[in-house]
Order: structure tokens, then sequence, then C-alpha cells
């Protein structure tokens, strides 16, 4: 084992650039390998400009002027473990001893043309259009097995190579862009044998809409919008990460009513999402009872978040220094009464499931991710927790209200779809007792921070009364110089990772998003294996990924 | 199954009766129309334009008071919290939906515009609306809240109205999100797949001008910028309300 070359941080604190080790490539890489073969997991790996910014992306072979970033999250001590790396045109590819950081690699060849070598399988990630103009940040083609990658100036996702099997009998599946609901677009390539999958690609990208390229300029008039349409229906939760994240890079304090309010939101989000999904298993099984009763459920938790905010998303809700409105006694009496009723409804419509022969028969062992192949993969969130892995940031890296008042994590052991519903239930469970224990105990005070460090003219004043509270408080003002925060949150599909790098001027030098549907849709496609390819809108349903989230 | 029967009592009936009976309790704090009054409105001041995130407010030249433009607009209230004077206030009124680009433009003097449709196509569609959406591109919020009047508190269907597998079954596209680039030629495909005649809807920020995503390389700024669009729904994403209220009026059936 060799010397520690890593610096340890914490979940949502800055520390200054300078500290962070540099190191050479392989020196990096030897690094990333025993972090992750000690037990620790990628939460964020990327490339960005080095400081200097003399160089750009043309640059020649081994001049690249690139820096290379990670972050490693060891949930035995719950810390973080960072470490840089300066980087030419290419470095020794890490995938092929930790499968974990595949799409990070891929992600880090398409973004900024940085090869790493060995990697078995470098084919775009979101496949960003090249065309005269557009994209600037964009390097050139590069060449390679994946020729369209690149070269051909509008190509789309699905036009690219896949993984192939040939025999007699085999044949191919392509599924989407564009699918039969009202869903969001992707391209799925199964090979198949019968109507055994063997393999299934998944080619993303259709959603990207350069929202993470865009972030990167900020802090600015448009971040926090940015960040709560990362993925919409995970608003909250990416809020909160940038928020966490702004607030590092600022000394800015929580007031507690607002981290209260914030705890609040990021469970009402999880319980939406947990019951909209439990409703859809339900349906894609044919059992339309729960779906129709969980479908009406979901809103009415939806409206309890627009009680909150006016929006049944939660957007105009979390902002820096806490939360941007406050509400009145009589609404929390209210959103209390409502938490009663939702747990009632929520019980009556999902404990159905459990003692129904013909849904339990499609639950049961279909779309098994073994607990091996989850921690190769690096899966995260429900999907993790499915396999038998306690991992959850709430409690291995907690922040905000986590630090106070726990939630205990839900997990099963059997890996299939029933153990990714099941553990969706007893986290409904879980959070609508958490939301109705912090309704009783909201503290009194601010909800915002009155007063944010070096954020003089941005704050309105704030008259009494609720609905002159409505409104938003942006924040453009520079953040410390050279620092870097890396904020988690455990958003209801998993963890989310927001990493802000500033530069000599207080604004963004990189800002890293990291959905967690980023990590798992490797999941699914595993999942998929050995299965029917009539299970695959099931299989899909139980891990619910998002698209916008990885494409960003 | 008795299981199944008694949690189909306690759950009880819950479509609602809009439009018919009064429309569901919209939250206190719902941003619905804009309403500016520009006699309060300091001239010379663009608090408001600045503090817009997508330069959905303009001044008007020569006028006191300003303009504001709904299908940029994410209602995020920042205009309404930066100006002191009270210019810009949004109320609660959930009919945002127009047949015209130009008359999702809000004005003091403007009133909200009818919602058209040419009789023939009303005889066509106003009975049975089968749709294909397509997202392209957005956050998923607007897909979200589509897929909400598909549950039984809305119960789409008893309008005839339904979300189809296919485009070849489709009389139109409701299409959500900015259209990427990387969508655009899915987008085109669906579009050409859809018989004659056909409608657009385009629902929310994003379809209508790009959203927050306004802009960049990446996106199209809008299904308009591709295809004719006949009905925009505005909202970051717009309340389940709203789009079936724009849908119901585009038919004549409300």
């Amino acid at each position: 084992m060799s010397t520690v070359r890593t610096l340890t941080v914490y979940n949502g604190r800055a520390f200054r650039l300078a500290d962070c080790p540099l190191l050479g490539a392989d020196e990096f890489r030897q690094e990333v390998i025993e972090g992750i073969a000690a037990g620790a997991r990628p939460a964020a790996f990327f490339a960005y400009p080095q400081p200097s910014g003399a160089c750009t992306p043309h640059a020649p072979r081994g001049d690249c002027g690139m820096r290379l970033f990670a972050a490693l999250a060891r949930a035995k001590t719950g810390d973080l473990a960072v470490v840089s790396a300066d980087v030419g045109r290419e470095y020794a590819a890490i995938t092929p001893e930790c499968p974990q950081v595949h799409l990070f690699e891929r992600e880090i060849f398409e973004q900024w043309n940085i090869r790493p070598i060995g990697h078995p399988w470098l084919k775009p990630v979101r496949s960003p259009m090249r065309g005269k103009g557009d994209s600037p940040h964009l390097c050139e083609a590069p060449s390679g097995p994946f020729r369209q990658m690149g070269t051909v100036p509008f190509s789309t996702p699905e036009a690219t190579e896949f993984f192939q099997m040939s025999g007699e009998e085999v044949h191919e599946v392509a599924v989407g862009p564009v699918h039969a609901g009202i869903i969001e677009p992707g391209h799925f390539r199964f090979q198949c044998h019968g109507e055994t999958v063997y393999h299934l690609e998944i080619a993303l990208g259709y959603q990207h809409r350069g929202v993470e390229r865009a972030m990167r300029s900020g802090p600015g008039p448009r971040s926090i919008h940015y960040a709560e349409t990362l993925a919409g229906d995970t608003t909250a939760a990416h809020a909160a990460a940038y928020c966490r994240a702004i607030e590092a890079l600022s000394a800015t304090r929580v007031t507690a009513r607002g981290q209260f309010l914030r705890g609040i939101a990021l469970e009402l989000e999880r319980v939406a999402n947990h019951i909209g999904d439990l409703g859809a298993l339900a349906g894609d099984v044919g059992f339309l009872p729960t779906l129709s009763y969980c479908g009406r459920i979901r809103g009415d938790v939806l409206n309890m978040t627009a009680q909150l905010c006016g929006n049944r998303f939660g957007r105009g809700l979390l902002r820096p220094g806490g939360v941007a409105l406050d509400i009145e006694a009589r609404v929390v009496e209210q959103l209390r009464q409502r938490v009663d009723t939702v747990a009632r409804d929520a019980r009556s419509a999902v404990e159905l499931l459990w003692n129904v022969p013909t849904v339990m028969a499609r639950f049961d062992g279909v779309g098994i991710v073994p607990p091996e192949t989850c921690e190769q993969l690096g899966l995260v969130g429900v999907a993790a927790r499915a396999c038998g892995m306690p991992c959850d940031v709430r409690h291995d890296f907690p922040y905000g209200l986590y630090r106070f008042t726990h939630i205990p994590v839900s997990t099963w052991h059997t890996g299939d779809v029933f153990a990714r519903a099941y553990v969706r239930w007893l986290e409904v469970q879980r959070s609508l007792a958490f939301i109705a224990e912090q309704l009783d105990g909201l503290p009194a005070g601010p909800v915002i921070e009155p007063r944010i460090k070096g954020d003089s003219p941005h704050l309105p004043e704030r008259p009494g009364g609720c609905c002159a509270q409505m409104g938003t408080v942006p924040f453009y003002s520079p953040l410390a110089a050279q620092q870097a925060v890396v904020a988690l949150i455990e958003g209801w599909r998993g963890e989310i990772c927001h990493v802000a790098l500033t530069g000599p001027d207080g604004r963004f030098a990189a800002y890293k998003v990291v959905d967690p549907s980023f990590h798992n849709w490797s999941g699914l496609a595993f999942a998929l294996r050995d299965q029917q390819v009539s299970d695959f809108p099931l299989c899909n349903k139980s891990f619910n990924l998002s698209y916008c989230g990885h494409d960003l | 199954m008795f299981d199944v029967l008694l949690a189909r009592w306690k759950q009880g009936h819950r479509t609602m009766r809009y439009p018919a009976g009064p429309p569901p309790e919209l939250p206190e704090r719902f941003a619905g129309r804009p309403v500016i009054d520009a006699a309060r409105c300091p001239s010379d001041c663009g608090q408001c334009v600045a503090a817009c995130p997508t330069g959905a407010i303009g001044l008007i030249q020569g006028e006191r008071g300003v303009q504001l433009d709904m299908g940029r607009c994410l209602f995020c209230r920042a205009c309404e919290t930066s100006c002191g004077a009270g210019t810009i206030a949004f109320s609660r009124d959930y009919r945002l939906a127009a047949t015209r680009r130009e008359d999702l433009i809000v004005r003091d003097t403007v009133r909200q515009a009818a919602i058209t449709l040419d009789a023939a196509s009303r005889r066509l569609f106003g009975h049975s609306l089968k749709l294909r959406q397509v997202s392209a591109g957005g956050c998923n919020a607007c897909e979200a809240d589509t897929n909400v009047l598909g549950t039984v508190a809305w119960d789409l269907g008893r309008f005839g109205i339904q979300f189809v597998a296919s485009p070849r079954h489709a009389d139109g596209l409701l299409i959500t999100g900015p259209v990427t680039k990387n969508m655009r030629t899915a987008v085109e495909k669906t579009y050409q797949a859809v018989p004659w005649p056909k409608l657009v809807i385009a629902v929310g920020a994003c379809a209508i001008a790009g959203g927050p995503y306004i802009g960049h390389a990446e996106v199209h700024d809008g299904a308009a910028s591709l295809l004719p669009v006949d009905l925009f729904v505005p909202g970051c994403p717009p309340h389940p309300l709203t789009i079936l209220e724009g849908l119901l009026a585009l038919l004549g059936r409300r």
C-alpha cells in the first residue's frame, strides 16, 4: 500500500484547490484503483481545463492542458477522497480495473478528447452535435472503432455501433427513441435468441440540452433554474445539491427553519415519486387497482409540495441560505393532516400488491442484479439497496436535517423487481413518518439566512405575511476563489453529486453534475440479461431512471 | 379478492367534475396568468427585465409599462419580486393556453385572446382526439404532468382525448422539451408519420421557446422552429389543469 496521496474532504464542505493533491496521470490512476479496491465508490470523475487556460482541446497530443479530478465516496468513514492529475491527450484507462468508472471515462473522452487507452467500449455517451459553430467546448472528431463519433455532424445516438451477437436464429430488437407512452427518449438495442435477451445496450443523449455546460459559466441568474431542471422530477434534490455547493463556497449558513423545510420538500419528492412508481409497476403487470389509486395519491403528494411554493415539483422553493418561502401555522396543520391521509391511502393501495399472486408471480425473481454486479457497476440508491447494499447518503454522509434526525436505511436482499418495489414502499412509510415528525417540530425563525455574506444587493426586503415573501432570491455574487466542494444528496433515485470548482475570479472553473441515473443505467442493462424481451418494460419501470438527468 | 374490493370501497370515487363542475383547487401560491398594471410602472427602471432569467420581459418602445411573454416565462416570480412598484403580479388564473404565439404576450391593455380552431378541425377532432406524445429534451416535468391527465382524478379519456402508442394512430403530436438537436430527426419523422389532417400542441416553456435552455447551441428553442404549432400551453411545467383547459378550449368543449 502506497502512502496516501489523496485529500480527505467532507460532504458539502469547501476546501482549497491548492490542498487537492496534483499527481501524475499514472499515480492518479493508482490512487483511484486502490481507493475503489478499499471499498470507496467513484462519486464523480471528470476533466476540466487547467487553470492556466492557455490550452484548448485542439492542442496537439501531449500538450492538452487538462486536469482530471476524482471524488471517491467512502461510506465506512463518511468522508470523500479527492485527487487530481494533469493529463495529456491520453492516459491508461481505469475501467479495466474498475468497471464503476466506465461511463465517466467515456464522458471524458467525448467532452474533452482525452483518450483512456485500453477502455473496452469507448463509444459516445450523449452524442453531442458537432455542427459548425455548435458547442465550441467540444473537441475535434476522434478516430477509432466508433467511426461515427464526431465524424458525421448530424448523427444521432442510435447511429453508432452496438455490441452484437451472431449465430443461428439470433436477432436484434431496436426500440426508441420515441416510445409508446409518455416517456423520455432513449434507444434500446436487445441481442436476443428467441425471447431471451442476452445483452441490452442503451444509447442515450436525446435529452442532451447543454445544461451542465451552461452551468459551468455560472453562477448567474439562470443557474438555479438549470439546477431545478437537471431532472424535473428531482427538482428539490438537485436544487439542494446546487444550494449546498453555493453555501459552502460562500460560507453561508442555512437557518434552522430553512433546513426543516428543505428536509420536508426532499422527502415529499421521494414519497411522490415512489408512490407513482409503485402504481406504474402495478400497471405494467396489469394490476389496475393499485395503478389507479397510486396515480391519484402521487398527485396529492405533489399538491402538498405546491402548498409550500405554488409549484407541484418544488420549483422556486430551495435557494442558497434556506428556502425562499415560509409557511404559516395553518398550512403546517393542513400538511400534517394530509400526511396522515396519504399514509392511510397509500397503505390501502400498495399493500394489495404483496397479497396478489398474479402480481407477485411477475415481481419475484425477475430482473435480478446480483450484489457483486451491483458493486462492480457502482449502483446507487434504490437499485443498490434492493441488492442488499445499505448505501444511503442520508445515512453515510449526513447533511442538513439528516445530521440531527435519522431515517433508517431501507434494504431488501433479492435484487429483483420485487426488491426494488418493496424498498420503495419501505421508504415511503419512513419518509412519511419523517415528514410528520418535522412538521410537528418545525422551529421558529427566518427561513433564509438574512444576510448572505458578500451579497448585499440581491436579497429583497421581506415584509411580513406569506404572500409578501413569495419569489426568488437570486445569487450571483462572487464565491470564494480557488476553492472546491463536493455536495452529495440522496435524491429519490439515489446519490446526486455536484462538484463545483471556482477560479481566481470567484466564478465556476468547473461544475460537474452526476445524477444517480448516470451510475444506474448499466444496472438496468445487466438486469435484463437472461430475461424475456417482454419483461423489459417491467424491469425498466422498476429502475425508473432519468434520461434528462443522464443526458444533461 | 376481499382486500381488493375493500380497497376499492376505501379509495372512493375520485374523478373531478370539471369542466361541468368547479375546477380542482389550486394551491394558494399558484403562479398563473401574469397581470401588468402599466400605470404603476416607473419608466426606465428595468429591474424586472434584468431579473428575468429567460428574457421574457421587454420594455415597450415609446410606452409606459412592460410586456411579458408567457411563452418564455418560467413563472419563477423573479420579476414580481424585483419590482418595487407592483407592476407585475401573477394571478391565479390557470387559463394560459393560446393558438397564436403572439397571444402569449401579456400587456396592460391586451385581454386574453380566444382559442380558435377552424370548424372543420373541430368537427373532426372535437369528440375524438388521439395524440402521440413526443418528449424532446426537457426535464420530464411537463411529461409527468401530462401523464397525470390519464389518472383517475383527471380521466382525460372521458373527453375522447387519448395518448396512443403509434403516430399512425394519432391525430396530432403533443411535444414537450425544446427539441434538442439529437431529437430533431425523431420529431420530424414522427410528425411525418401522423396522417393528415394533424395538430401540433406545444406544452411547456421549453416546447414554446426553449425554456431555461433558450439560446443553447444544443437545442432548437421550441417545436415551432420546426413544425406548425396549433396550441401553445405555457408553464414550467404547466399545471395539469392548464393543459386540460387548453385542450378542451381547442376542441370547443369547455
